[in-house]
Formats: C-alpha cells, sequence, structure tokens
C-alpha cells in the first residue's frame, strides 16, 4: 500500500513523460491532479487503517542490499502518518495551483510528481539509506524547480541552495555510517536502531553521530546559523516550488530529529538537549526579528518559516531535558512539534502560494509598490489574512493548538528558554500586521507597469481552489485537534519514553 | 605443477583475439576491416563469458604462485571487458572506415589484457610485464590521431609512463635484493625480517610506478593532457580501465606481499588518497573544456578510490567496496564521455548550452552520469561510495573520510557548472552547430552506460555479493 502510494506519482511522471510534445499543456497538470487527489484518498485510507496504538503500521520490509545491511522498509507511526497526510494535501494544492503554469509545462509536472513520491518515500521509510536516498534526491529535484522556473537569479540561488544542503545531505549520511557500523549486526534498519541504541554509553563517538546527524538535519530545517541557504532560495523559487519546499522539505529536517537523532541517541541527546534548545530559540527570535526586517513579501515569509521551525527544535530539545518535568510534558512538546509540523505546512503553504499570486499581478514581491489592495481584491486580502492569523498562532487555528502545545511542554524543563521564544509570538504578530497594512490598507497603489496600468484581477478559481482547503485543513486542526492528536500522542509517548530509557 | 590454462580463458582469448586481428588485418582491404572489431566485440563477450563460469570455481593460483584467480581478478575481467565492449561501441563513430582501424581495436585489445594481468599478477616481475602491456599500446593510442595535440599527449605519457617505470623496476630490484624472491607469498614471509629502510624504499618505487597507471597524484601530470589531446574514445579508455588494473595491483601487492608491520603503507595510501581528491577537485573547478575536466575529476576519483586500498588490511568491508566502486565509476565515468563522443563540436562547457532542448535524451544522461559521479543516490557510485566511507570510518580513518565528503560537496560545484549550460535557452542555430551528434555509437554508448550507472545502484542487492570474498594469498 505504502509502495503503491510512494511509485505511483513516479510511474506517472514517467507515463507523461513519454506522452506525445503536442499533448495541451492543461492534460498534463490535470492528469497530475488526478494523480495527487488519488494519493490523497489511498492516504486517508491508510490513516483510517492505522491503529493509534503508537506503533509501526502498514509496514513492508523486502530484502535491497542485504550484504550492506540496506532493505526495502516503510511504514508508518503517529510522527509520519500526519506529515505523509500533510505531503499529500499539499501536492494536491499545489497541482490545482499550477493550472497556471505556461512554461515548459511537461517536465514541470514531471519534476513535480518525481518530488511528490521522493517527499512521500522520505516520510515512510524506515531504513537509513532509504531515508538518505529520497533526502538527496529531494534536493536534486528541488535544484532543478528552482533553476528552470524562478525568477532572475534563480540559478546562483539554486546552486547555493544544493551546495548548501547537500553538505548537510552528506554530513546525515557519515551520521548514518556512524550508527551502522555501532549496531552489531550492522544494520541501517531504523527500527532495530531504535530498538537497541547501539551507541549507549559510547561517550565521544555517539557525540559525534549526533553532531554529524544535527548538522544534516539543521541544515535541511534550516536553524540558525545554517538558514543563509533559504532565503534566496524561496525568494527565487516558483511560487508552487516555494510551496513544496517550505511545507514539505524543511520537515524533512525536523521530522529526521524525532524520527533519527532522539530515538537512535537517547542518552546523546539528553547530554546535548540544551543546546537544541538555545538553537531553537536563536531560531524564534532572529528569524522573527529578520522577518520584520524584511521589505520583501515573499523574504519575509522565508524568514518567518525560520522562526517556525524555532518553536520545533525547541520542543524536541524540551522532550530531552529530563530534570523538572514529567513524561506527560515531554510528551506534550512533542505532539506539539508534530503538529507544528502539520500547521506550518499548510499555514505557509498557503501563504507561499498567495504570494505567488501577487506576483503574477504586480511582477514584484516588495510590499513597498502594493497598497490598498484590499478594496481591489477582496478574496485574496481575505485568504492573506486568515492565512496570516492563523501562521501567528491565533486561537482557532493549528498554530495555536501547536505553539500552545510546545510552550506548556516545554516550561518546566526550560523555562527561560519558553519565555524568550513566547515573546518570538508578539514579534510573528508584529511581522504578519505590518505586512498585511501595508499590503491591504491604505489608498489603493499598484506597482506600474512599463506602457500601460496593469490589470489587478482578483484570485481565480484555480488560485482559490488551491489555497481555500490548506486553509480549511488550518481551521479544522484549530477546532478540532483530537483527529490529529489522536493518532500522534501515543507515538509522542513512545518517543518520550524511548528518549528517557 | 598447476600449470593450468583453464582459468585463464579470459586473457588467451583476449590475446588470441589480437594476434589474429593484426595478422589479419594487413591482409584485409580497408573498408573491410571492421571485421576485427567484430572480432574484439567477440572476444571480449567470450571473456565475459569465460569469467562468469570462472565466478562459480573456486579460487585458484595458477603458474607456481604467479598469477591468482580470485575475486578481485574476476571483478577486474569483468569491469574492463565491459568496458572495453563500450569503449569499442563509442568508438565506432569515429574510428569506423578509419585507414588504421585495425591497429586501433588491436592496440585497445592488448591494453585491456595488460590491464587484466596487472590485476592478475600475484608476483613483481608479473606485475611489471602487466605494467608494460598496459602502457605502451596505450602510448601509441594516445597519438592515434598523428596530429600536434595527440602526439604532445603521447611524448607526455610515455616520458612520464618510462620515468615511473624505472622507478618500478628499481623498486623491484630492491624488494627482490632483500626479500629473496619476487612472488607476493614468499615476500610476505621473507620481508619481515628485512631492513625497514630498504623495503620502504622499494614498496614507494613500485607504488609510484602503479600510481602511474592509476593516475593518481602526484604521478597524474598526463591525465589532463592525454584526456585533451588524443581523441575521446581513447580518453575514455585511458582515464578509466588502466586504473582498474594498477589499483587492483597496488590492492593485491600491500595486502599480499607487504604487512602493514614492515611499513606503514595504509597511512601512505591514505596520503596518496587525500592528496589525489583535494588536488583533482582544485584543479577542476574552473576548468572551461569539459574534457580537463572530466580528466581531473577522475584524479579526484583516484582518491576515492585509494580510501578502500589504505583500509584494505584494517576493514573487512574494504575489498568489496573497491572492487563494486570499479564496476560503478567505470559505468558512469564512460557514460560522461560517451556523451562528449556524442558532441564531437562541443569542447567547452559553454557549448552545450541548450542541450536539454536539443537533445533531452542526452541530456538526462549527463545528469545521471554527473550526479552519479558525486555519489546522488540510487546510482551506482552512491552505493560504492557509501560503502567505501563505512570501510574508511570501520578502519579507523574517519579524518579520511570527512575529507571524502567535504570533496565531493567540493565536486558537486564544477559538475553543476557543467550542467547549469545545459538547460539554459540557446538560439536554435548556435544548438544545430555545435550541438551536432557524432552518430548512433556514441548515443547507444551514451543510454547503455547511463541506464546501467542507475541499475547497479538499484541492483545493488544482487552485485554487491558478488565482489564479497578475500584475495588469495
Amino acid at each position: 500500500m505504502l509502495t503503491a502510494i510512494v511509485f505511483m506519482p513516479a510511474v506517472a511522471a514517467i507515463v507523461l513523460l513519454v506522452a506525445p510534445a503536442r499533448t495541451p499543456r492543461t492534460a498534463f497538470v490535470w492528469s497530475w491532479i488526478l494523480v495527487s487527489v488519488v494519493e490523497l484518498l489511498l492516504v486517508v485510507i491508510v490513516w483510517v487503517g492505522y491503529r493509534p496504538r503508537g506503533g509501526f503500521g502498514w509496514t513492508e520490509n523486502v530484502a535491497w542490499i542485504p550484504t550492506a545491511g540496506v532493505g526495502y522498509r516503510v511504514g508508518v507511526d503517529g510522527l509520519s502518518l500526519p506529515l505523509v497526510a500533510l505531503t499529500a494535501v499539499l501536492f494536491v494544492a499545489v497541482a490545482i495551483y499550477s493550472l497556471r503554469e505556461t512554461r515548459r509545462v511537461k517536465s514541470y509536472v514531471c519534476l513535480f510528481l518525481f518530488l511528490q513520491a521522493v517527499c512521500l518515500g522520505l516520510f515512510v521509510a524506515l531504513d537509513l539509506i532509504l531515508f538518505f536516498v529520497f533526502f538527496d534526491l529531494s534536493i536534486v529535484a528541488m535544484f532543478f524547480l528552482i533553476a528552470g522556473w524562478g525568477h532572475e537569479a534563480a540559478r546562483a540561488a539554486a546552486t547555493k541552495f544544493f551546495l548548501y544542503t547537500f553538505l548537510g545531505s552528506l554530513a546525515l549520511l557519515l551520521g548514518f555510517i556512524g550508527l551502522y557500523l555501532a549496531a552489531s549486526p550492522h544494520t541501517f534498519d531504523m527500527v532495530v536502531l531504535t530498538r537497541t541504541d547501539p551507541l549507549a554509553g559510547r561517550g565521544a563517538y555517539a557525540g559525534l553521530v549526533l553532531f554529524a546527524l544535527a548538522l544534516g538535519l539543521a541544515v535541511k530545517t534550516p536553524t540558525v546559523p545554517f538558514h543563509t541557504w533559504l532565503p534566496p532560495a524561496h525568494t527565487e523559487a516558483p511560487a508552487a516550488g516555494s510551496a513544496i519546499l517550505a511545507g514539505v522539505l524543511l520537515k524533512m529536517g525536523t521530522y529526521g530529529f524525532v524520527r533519527i537523532a532522539m530515538p537512535m541517541l537517547p542518552d546523546t541527546w539528553r547530554r546535548y538537549a540544551v543546546v537544541f534548545i538555545i538553537v531553537g530559540v536563536i531560531s524564534v527570535i532572529y528569524g522573527a526579528l529578520v522577518a520584520l526586517a524584511q521589505t520583501s513579501f515573499k523574504r519575509m515569509i522565508a524568514y518567518t518559516s525560520v522562526n517556525h521551525m524555532g518553536y520545533i527544535l525547541l520542543a524536541v530539545g524540551a522532550a530531552g531535558a529530563l530534570s523538572g518535568t514529567d513524561t506527560q510534558a515531554r510528551s506534550l512538546a512533542v505532539t506539539g512539534a508534530v503538529t507544528q509540523m502539520v500547521s506550518h505546512g499548510l499555514l505557509t503553504g498557503a501563504l507561499f502560494l498567495l504570494s505567488g499570486a501577487l506576483y503574477d499581478r504586480g511582477h514584484t514581491y516588495e510590499m513597498a509598490d502594493y497598497s490598498g489592495l484590499a478594496a481591489r481584491t477582496p478574496v485574496f486580502a481575505g485568504l492573506t489574512a486568515v492565512a496570516a492569523f492563523g501562521s501567528l498562532g491565533l486561537p482557532g487555528f493549528s498554530g495555536f493548538i501547536a505553539e500552545f502545545q510546545i510552550f506548556t511542554g516545554s516550561l518546566a524543563s526550560a523555562t527561560v528558554a519558553t519565555i524568550v521564544a513566547v515573546v518570538g509570538i508578539l514579534l510573528t504578530a508584529a511581522v504578519f500586521l505590518c505586512a498585511l497594512q501595508r499590503i491591504f490598507l491604505g489608498p489603493l497603489r499598484l506597482p506600474d507597469a512599463p506602457g500601460s496600468a496593469r490589470a489587478f484581477p482578483d484570485l481565480r478559481a484555480s488560485e482559490t481552489a488551491a489555497v481555500v482547503p490548506l486553509l480549511v485543513f488550518a481551521v479544522a486542526i484549530g477546532v478540532a485537534p483530537r483527529l490529529l492528536l489522536d493518532v500522534i500522542e501515543p507515538t509522542a509517548r513512545i518517543l518520550t519514553q524511548l528518549v528517557a530509557r | 605443477m598447476n600449470e593450468r590454462l583453464g582459468p585463464l580463458i579470459p586473457e588467451i582469448v583476449l590475446a588470441a583475439s589480437a594476434v589474429i586481428g593484426l595478422l589479419a588485418g594487413g591482409w584485409l582491404p580497408r573498408q573491410r576491416q571492421s571485421v576485427i572489431r567484430l572480432m574484439a566485440t567477440t572476444a571480449c563477450s567470450a571473456g565475459l563469458v569465460a569469467t562468469a563460469v570462472a565466478m562459480t570455481q573456486p579460487a585458484t593460483v595458477d603458474f607456481g604462485t604467479s598469477y591468482a584467480v580470485d575475486v578481485a581478478t574476476n571483478a577486474v575481467r569483468i569491469v574492463v571487458l565491459v568496458a572495453t565492449l563500450l569503449v569499442i561501441c563509442l568508438s565506432v563513430d569515429t574510428i569506423d572506415g578509419h585507414p588504421r582501424e585495425t591497429e586501433f581495436y588491436v592496440l585497445l585489445q592488448l591494453a585491456a589484457l595488460g590491464t587484466i594481468m596487472l590485476a592478475g599478477a600475484n608476483d613483481l616481475l608479473l606485475a611489471f610485464a602487466g605494467y608494460l602491456l598496459a602502457s605502451v599500446p596505450g602510448y601509441a593510442l594516445a597519438g592515434f590521431r598523428k596530429d600536434a595535440s595527440g602526439t604532445e599527449a603521447a611524448l607526455k605519457y610515455y616520458l612520464v609512463g618510462a620515468l615511473l617505470g624505472v622507478f618500478m623496476l628499481t623498486g623491484i630490484t630492491l624488494l627482490y635484493g632483500v626479500g629473496r624472491s619476487t612472488s607476493y607469498p614468499h615476500l610476505h614471509a621473507s620481508l619481515g625480517s628485512a631492513p625497514h629502510g630498504v623495503v620502504a624504499v622499494g614498496v614507494i618505487a613500485v607504488v609510484a610506478g602503479l600510481l602511474f597507471k592509476i593516475g593518481g597524484v602526484p604521478a597524474h601530470f598526463w591525465v589532463p593532457d592525454v584526456t585533451e589531446g588524443s581523441s575521446t574514445a581513447v580518453a575514455a579508455f585511458v582515464t578509466t580501465v588502466p586504473k582498474i588494473g594498477g589499483l587492483a595491483a597496488l590492492l593485491r601487492l600491500l595486502m599480499v606481499a607487504i604487512s602493514p608491520a614492515a611499513v606503514d603503507w595504509p597511512m601512505l595510501v591514505a596520503i596518496l588518497a587525500a592528496a589525489s581528491m583535494t588536488l583533482g577537485n582544485l584543479a577542476a573547478f574552473f576548468q572551461s573544456s569539459v574534457k580537463r575536466l572530466l580528466a581531473y575529476s577522475t584524479i579526484s576519483q583516484v582518491g576515492y578510490l585509494l580510501m578502500a586500498v589504505a583500509v584494505a588490511s584494517s576493514s573487512d568491508l574494504a575489498v568489496a567496496s573497491l572492487l563494486f566502486y570499479f564496476a560503478a565509476y567505470a559505468i558512469t565515468n564512460l557514460g560522461a564521455f560517451a556523451v562528449v563522443a556524442e558532441l564531437p563540436h562541443a569542447a567547452t562547457l559553454a557549448d552545450y548550452r541548450g542541450l536539454a532542448r536539443r537533445q533531452p535524451g542526452l541530456a538526462t544522461v549527463l545528469v545521471v552520469c554527473l550526479l552519479g559521479l558525486v555519489g546522488t543516490p540510487p546510482t551506482g557510485v552512491f552505493l560504492g561510495k557509501l560503502e567505501i566511507f563505512t570501510a574508511t570510518i570501520d578502519g579507523g580513518y574517519a579524518w579520511l573520510a570527512i575529507l571524502a565528503v567535504a570533496n565531493t560537496i567540493a565536486s558537486l560545484f564544477y559538475y553543476l557548472r557543467w550542467l547549469a549550460p545545459v538547460f539554459l535557452y540557446s538560439p536554435a542555430d548556435h544548438r544545430v552547430a555545435v550541438l551536432r551528434p557524432a552518430g548512433r555509437w556514441s548515443a547507444l554508448a551514451a543510454y547503455v552506460a547511463g541506464t546501467a550507472s542507475v541499475a547497479l545502484g538499484i541492483a545493488g542487492g544482487v552485485i554487491l555479493p558478488l565482489a564479497a570474498g578475500t584475495l588469495l594469498r
């Protein structure tokens, strides 16, 4: 079942590749939409069929390269299932949004389908090398998307993105090899490595392995100080690419922390938990402050991603700090972290799609060039406002649920850090309110097109249809969080116990 | 005695085909020389079949202790024969109908034979014979076009080869002097009590000779010039095939003949590996000629291969990882060269502008091969690198693995410099003029190599166990 989910988009991409070049471009996008919707339905079946006891469901295990300890092992649990679902939802939205894409649509759709397969594969992988394969391929696919369909300076941004995240992925690989060599018999099987905890009591060696893993994941997440690839990559990427980059690819880093670093190196994680807490808080504050200083709408959203990822790092760090806390608080922090991943994916994905709509009309992201859009484009203004309020953590949205749990879970063990991080919420609120005010309120002003005044229509049907479902999900999680939390919580409890052993 | 010819069928077939080809070529009319190509192809295929049969047999040492037919020899046979077939395929477009077509294929087969002999040689003198047999046809091939750049390449290749060959012979003399034998197992027994200084100098001198075959720093100066000066098919061959034999010979010499207690060769090889990968990469950074870029990239790849040799005595995973990397590297490197051969008029990176639009299939092969050389999954080189890195850390050379990772990232930079223009838009007339394809055969070689490069990674589970085993002593 999971294999079908992972490889169906890839097969579809191959089928579309051999389709004749004269096929109308909408046919490609519509087939992509069809595939994504079927994917979503399959994920729903998996979700319904998954019994929330916390362990792995829908597992498959096939020998791949047994001599190297590599297997094709997949499965989902409460940490990965929400992210699989997020990926499926986000790709449907992006597919619908891409109906307006006109440049080299065939290769565009094929690349996205490939990326979709890779993203889903990463979240269901239960083998370190399988995980790494998908991790690396996601970089390759995203590189070509940014370089091929980005804005003016896309090539430089794409190269920077590739080099930077490739550095991270190879550091990750060294960490994986470290884990592999420690296990006896040597294996890359995540389940076995988690169960046996091969590096227990291996002081410096375990520290180095965690350092390599953390470096790799921190680059991908990204946290301060490894975030410098993110703003140019986001700014230059096409809107659909940005939405996937922020919504799914960044989660690969944070997911790696909860899936690999925490349960496989529990005692080392506990020893260095404070480092992750500090890095998390710095990311929160730094991301928010830099976002506040941005003049470009898209760059601003990119920096709020750094801020939001900081909360996740704070939570996973706090889950490793045992003193002055109990299992329930730590498991709450982990649940909050996973919820934040889903919430950020939905809301920031929506924001990036909306920023793409803004660029299509005004051909600039500079907030100073726009003013008073609320009167001209009420739907666009309304949806952007909803997404922005959700993103700053207003109650009733998924972001609130996530951040509330993170703070409650972290307060006891990382009191000062949590208090500082709460300030980050205030800063984020300021960021979004300022942006909304600058773009939507005041007298109407539009960027000048050369020659004539530019038409500035409201959101088109396809754009609305792409964004609205994301916001509906965000509100649904905010209003009825049990649906999501029932899946996450049992696994979060297991993870907390694993870290505490 | 164990003077059986049975285990040596692949070598015998290759030698017979070369000799018969040379004689028959003199009698054949000029336009009928493609018969020799067919014969070379048949010989390589027959050799592959014979090797496949040999792999099911237990490993043996024949002719006293001088020639070992074990997992390393068999792996090198397969890789060299497949690589030779690919080179024959990508050479057809330029060599077909050439007045000296026969000579080309005869020299190719002799060089391949020498490479296989290097891998199997279990005796210093036989190894040197293999060294000469792999080198001398290479000199002639480098100057095959008889133009200025080819002549210069051949001369440089010859001078460096002759110099380091003398080194190697000196080293052999020294080791023979103190070890009283040229056979590896005997040397292993006798060198323990020999004077350390002499053994060390002897080993370094022999390694210097093999390093020339391998094309590693500091014996790499011929690589860029030969790659750029000779025809693409020759460049593809000499940067890929002899290297494999040289590395296998190095592995066998160090593993079987020299104990790490006598000379600290793991550290020596580790330093050579570090130098090769780093200097090769640094030199590749700002090359604008595709062939020079590939030349320096092969020098840096030597560094990764040498890593496995460095830990061969301390990690059980090393030999299998090296043999698998041979296959992955040879296929992927030949794929990149096949793309170059298919586009003979595109000499610089900028000439590749617009390739994706004009020839999407070829552009895909180029992406697969270049990203493969970096080690992007799921290509074969990724699996090879994974195994080599694992072996290196396992063998206690974690610093070397970290340096290799840093170098891998650095190498991505220049491969991307090549890939970037491929996807750029270019005026149609530029594409028509510069991206004119050479013919079907080079394209076929490119597609086969690109597919095999990915297949090797995905089917690694089937292939990797074939490389498992130990060297015969």
